[in-house]
């Protein structure tokens, strides 16, 4: 835990020492903002509510998610400090877990940075804050989510576009699972796989938190989805390190 | 060759601290490294020499435990490097091939990283990172990040990594590639300061290092040893006496 630790702080410090950082955060506050006012209606709704706010996180965080997980290996393979890190007394999962929670802590800190949606909700009306509250709960499991998969997908190619491209492919998929999208797709050749696809939607679970309902299956479901991700991550880090 | 010791062994001053047995490996149908076997013992500088290609930086990266062999082990201090990789690596200090560190991290900040890493902290913490940062001449940097730096005093921060938890053994891949003469000096010196207490491998391909700092050299091409003994013993396989003209006789007759 100490080691995986100071893994975690190496990897915070420099998502800030590049303008890596900068460039997410404003990005995503500014597309989040433009997209909750103008696509979202926000004011014409008259609601005291972040439903519009929240409607847009997942799509934001799908298309930038992915492009934090990008350089995650594929950039210590690329500058060889894989071999470095992975040569210290340190075990791959502590490695894989430290940079899986850093990167998550970013997007927590990204995330936090959207509290003027809710002085403003709060200025204007009388919002529930804890269905808000869960909403945001729910946004970072999502973040969550996507950070494993990306991951796990950039420690099996050296090539960051192609981490990206196929980072994004997946993560749309298993958000959509329960779309016509994918079920249409899926009970025309294997109804037992669009039964089970339906079950594993990452939107349909997200939206259960804008609701404000947050239980234990939904909870046990994001764990064991970023669990089963960072653990093939370790294993393909274990599998072809040197490669 | 040094007889080797099984991983019970008690300590002792001639104990090999390396052990290589047999190690193997393949990418596919090419065999980078074909059964090389040997062992280094306190005290001792191995000089691996060998044309570039030939299977020195696989050797040692199998030995460092970033590499899986196909074949064969290595132990470290009786610690084998994948059945016991945590306990191998702390009494390692290894500098990979071309010296990689992260180019955004000031020089400081890397190096306290990796000393948490091996958990050290509070007063022993600073001691051993100035200690790392005077024995590798890197003070007047200290603050500078890894990008701003030359070659030379990126090598050092390898280096200076390598060195600052003491370890054992030590393995180092071209400490001395793109140093300028005088540092070149410097680092041959530092080598060989530590040598009395350590176990230390040396990959090169310039000649005259071995010569310098090399207690042993070892002579590696298509992945087999070629030749193993010390230098003095090696220069007389060729009638020249020359290292150059040995070098050159061994490694290219296997072509």
């Amino acid at each position: 835990m100490r080691i995986t630790g100071v893994i975690v702080q190496r990897e915070l410090v420099a998502y800030f020492a590049t303008p890596v950082a900068t460039v997410f955060i404003v990005i995503f506050l500014a597309l989040q903002g433009a997209l909750t006012f103008n696509l979202g209606n926000f004011f014409d709704r008259g609601q005291a509510d972040l439903v519009s706010f929240f409607n847009f996180v997942p799509w934001v965080l799908l298309l930038l998610v992915p492009a934090i997980t990008m350089r995650l290996w594929a950039e210590e393979r690329r500058q060889g400090t894989i071999e470095l890190l992975l040569t210290l007394p340190i075990t791959p999962a502590q490695a894989v877990l430290g940079k899986f929670l850093a990167a998550w802590g970013f997007c927590t800190i990204a995330l936090a940075l959207t509290f003027p949606f809710v002085i403003t909700v709060n200025i204007l009306g009388n919002p529930d804050n804890g269905v808000i509250a869960a909403g945001y709960v729910g946004a970072l499991l999502v973040a969550g989510a996507f950070l494993s998969v990306g991951a796990a997908i950039s420690a099996a190619t050296k090539n960051q576009v192609i981490a990206f491209v196929v980072a994004v492919a997946v993560c749309f998929t298993f958000s959509v699972a329960s779309y016509p999208i994918v079920t249409e797709f899926l009970s025309k050749n294997t109804p037992l796989l669009a039964e089970l696809a339906r079950r594993i939607s990452i939107f349909d679970r997200f939206l259960n938190f804008v609701r404000g309902v947050i239980t234990l299956r939904d909870i046990i479901y994001f764990s064991s989805f970023i669990g089963f991700w960072l653990f093939l991550n370790t294993v393909i880090i274990e599998a072809r390190k040197a490669d | 060759m040094a007889t080797s010791l099984g991983p019970g062994a008690p300590q002792s001053a001639q104990q090999a601290l390396i052990e290589i047995d047999s190690l193997t490996k393949r990418f596919g149908a090419f065999t980078a490294v074909d059964i090389v076997s040997f062992s280094v013992a306190k005290g001792e500088v191995l000089g691996f020499l060998g044309p570039n290609g030939a299977g020195k930086s696989t050797t040692m990266r199998m030995l460092a435990g970033f590499m899986i062999p196909s074949a064969g082990t290595a132990r470290i201090c009786g610690h084998d490097v994948q059945a016991d990789a945590i306990a191998a690596r702390r009494q390692l200090g290894f500098l990979p091939e071309g010296a990689p560190t992260y180019p955004e991290m000031t020089v400081l900040s890397f190096l306290r990283f990796t000393a948490k890493i091996r958990g050290f902290a509070g007063s022993e913490l600073r001691d051993r990172i100035d200690n790392a940062l005077s024995l590798t001449g890197l003070d007047s940097v200290r603050l500078q990040t890894v990008e701003t730096l030359s070659k030379g005093f990126k090598r050092r921060v390898g280096l200076a990594q390598a060195l600052l938890h003491d370890p054992p053994v030590l393995v180092l891949d071209e400490p001395t590639d793109g140093l300028d003469p005088n540092q070149k000096h410097e680092v041959r010196n530092l080598i060989a300061r530590m040598a009395p207490d350590k176990a230390i491998v040396i990959s090169t391909h310039i000649l005259e290092e071995v010569d310098a700092v090399c207690s042993r050299a070892i002579v590696i091409s298509h992945g087999k040893i070629v030749a193993d003994g010390t230098p003095a013993e090696l220069e007389k396989l060729a009638p020249s006496g020359k290292l150059d003209d040995v070098f050159r006789a061994l490694t290219t007759q296997a072509a």
